[in-house]
């Protein structure tokens, strides 16, 4: 019998196979251009660390995943709290409703915010002639603002759905004894809710940050020449220059700061169990 | 005084705030439908009126057609690849007791958690000397890999809740391996697998970066066509193109909702638990009548109070 069992082990073959020699082997090239192109040395890497543009683009990434994780708390946390607070019906509605952007094309939903946010966008028609707040449009697209609402929109998702996992599992009697002990609703949040919701804040935050370091169709299509993120240059690097060792380093570097992220993150949320 | 206030007024700000949220994650969508719509010969926001005119030209041009018949045919074969090769990684990760399973998990997983412009680059790096690059056989190839994944992940999920002695009474009662799985696993396991494909058509007609990196002119699937337009004249055509990507994905997730309605019912308890009854049944008709009598079992009962103790498997 153990045999038998054993067989279908290899059914597992064929993937290992295509991932193996469609993308590991293919990602394991690229990262290895980063020492070995043009000559073998550490020089790409001393390129990057000695020019301004590419230091400025590095921080502009860790800037822009950073402000977008933000805004996905502030936007996200309420709404996760409320769909894990409403009834069974709104619930599921919400749930489609964050599924929706989830599941559809991002190349669409950056295209709509180029329609929004354009000069003689909504928005701004909104601003200028429907409501007369303003005398000239603002500037909202091809700039960082630009940037951060579309990169917000698309990620949103990626932080309400861990959280609202998480905050559906909280018992709700330990807000009702708080109370019943006399804490007032604000520090019964900040004491008990916040803290409990911890794990999926972190979770979320994660997934938010890690998906936006790696970033290139949003920031390509609504930022400014000075918002470029790491996977523009590393575009721009093969596609203009065909410099793959410089690529590859960024390759290395962008990879290296995902899987550290996930590895520090995933150390501490063991530590807040 | 002020505290108490707050507190009442507490609640209709939230939701006035979510519901900001809502809009917020929703009304890019819905107005690339309704431009799509619009009558005006430019991308304008409210449209002056209603028209098909964009729809008509790009169903006569053969731009847009040639992109979306290219697309159509880079998703169906890669969906099929990688739904079953896919699925049968899930299958042996779970039933094969691979030594260092978790670490083949994780590798097979790969392409979900690497950023995708490193997975572009790489690919094209070596898919060009492979002589792949700007092929249609490229792209199916790339778009499985990424898909695989997600099929995995979808399937494995269901996988944990079949109880393998299910098959091993199969087996016991004269199946073959083969007809054991297809009869019985299977047709559990179906509504996941069927998520997972729907999954890796989505991800294969969505997919952009690497499809920049890989196509060629000739070989141009509808979101490259897109991306190249957007980027010079945009016009209201692209809105349409836009908006049929958009109903695609709808049309996905509505199927994928009701598969997971279904694929949520626990399935190891409630089979254990009717094992009594279909006992006499199997007899005579042997191993290939299983997988029906528990299948339409499974789905209507809930009843996870009944051990395991009394599963199928136990004569084993």
């Amino acid at each position: 019998m153990n045999d038998r069992r054993d067989a279908r082990a290899w059914l597992v073959l064929p993937a290992i196979l295509i991932v193996g020699v469609l993308f590991v082997y293919p990602v394991a090239w690229l990262l290895a251009r980063s020492v070995s192109e043009p000559v073998v040395g550490l020089q790409n890497f001393k390129q990057l660390i000695e020019t301004p543009v590419y230091l400025k683009v590095l921080w502009n990434t860790i800037v822009i995943s950073g402000s977008v994780t933000l805004l996905c708390v502030l936007l996200g946390y309420p709404l996760a709290y409320s769909m894990a607070h409403a009834g069974d019906r709104l619930r599921r509605l919400f749930i489609f409703v964050v599924l929706v952007p989830f599941w559809s094309s991002i190349l669409v939903r950056t295209f709509a915010w180029m329609v929004l946010l354009q000069q003689k966008g909504l928005i701004n028609k909104t601003l200028v002639d429907y409501l007369g707040l303003i005398d000239k449009p603002l500037t909202l697209i091809y700039n960082r603002t630009g940037v951060l609402i579309g990169m917000s929109h698309i990620l949103l998702p990626f932080m309400v759905l861990p959280l609202y996992s998480v905050l559906t599992r909280i018992e709700p009697d330990l807000a009702k004894a708080a109370a019943s002990l006399g804490a007032p609703p604000h520090r019964n949040f900040l004491r008990i809710y916040l803290p409990l919701s911890l794990p999926g804040l972190v979770a979320g935050s994660v997934l938010v940050f890690v998906i936006g370091l790696g970033y290139y169709i949003t920031p390509a299509l609504l930022g400014g020449p000075g918002d470029a993120m790491i996977a523009q240059l590393i575009e721009m690097q093969i596609a203009d220059f065909g410099n793959w060792g410089l690529a590859g380093a960024l390759a290395v570097i962008l990879l290296l700061g995902t899987t550290a992220t996930f590895l520090l993150v995933s150390r501490s949320l063991i530590g807040v169990r | 005084m002020t505290g108490a206030y707050w507190e009442r007024l507490w609640p209709s700000l939230r939701a006035a705030f979510c519901l900001g949220v809502i809009v917020f994650l929703i009304s890019p969508m819905v107005i690339v439908a309704i431009v799509s719509f619009s009558s005006a010969p430019f991308l304008t926001f409210p449209p002056p009126g209603l028209s098909l005119q964009w729809y008509r030209k790009l169903s006569s041009s053969s731009v847009w057609l040639d992109a979306m018949a290219t697309s159509a045919t880079i998703m169906l074969p890669s969906a099929t690849v990688a739904t079953v090769a896919g699925t049968a990684a899930a299958v042996g990760l779970v039933r094969g007791r691979i030594p260092g399973a978790g670490l083949i998990a994780s590798l097979i997983m790969a392409p979900m958690i690497v950023p995708v412009i490193i997975t572009a680059a790489a690919m094209l790096g070596v898919f060009r000397a492979w002589g792949l690059q700007g092929t249609r056989t490229g792209l199916i190839l790339a778009h499985t890999t990424l898909a695989i994944p997600y099929v995995v992940f979808t399937v494995l999920a269901a996988m944990r809740l079949v109880d393998d002695r299910l098959e091993s009474a199969a087996l016991t009662l004269g199946a073959t391996r083969w007809r054991a799985f297809w009869r019985v696993t299977f047709p559990l396991i179906l509504p996941a697998v069927l998520s997972g494909m729907l999954f890796a058509m989505v991800i294969s007609f969505d997919e952009l970066v690497v499809s920049i990196f890989l196509s060629s002119p000739t070989v141009r699937p509808v979101t490259v066509q897109m991306w190249s337009d957007v980027r010079g004249d945009v016009d209201p055509t692209i809105a349409a193109i836009g908006a049929l990507l958009l109903a695609f994905s709808v049309c996905a997730l509505l199927l994928e909702t009701v598969l997971t309605r279904q694929r949520a019912r626990p399935l190891v308890a409630e089979t254990a638990g009717t094992a009594p009854k279909i006992g006499p049944k199997i007899g005579p008709k042997i191993g290939p009548k299983i997988g029906p009598g528990i299948d339409s079992r499974t789905g209507r009962r809930t009843d996870p109070g009944t051990g395991k103790r009394t599963g199928p498997g136990a004569p084993r």
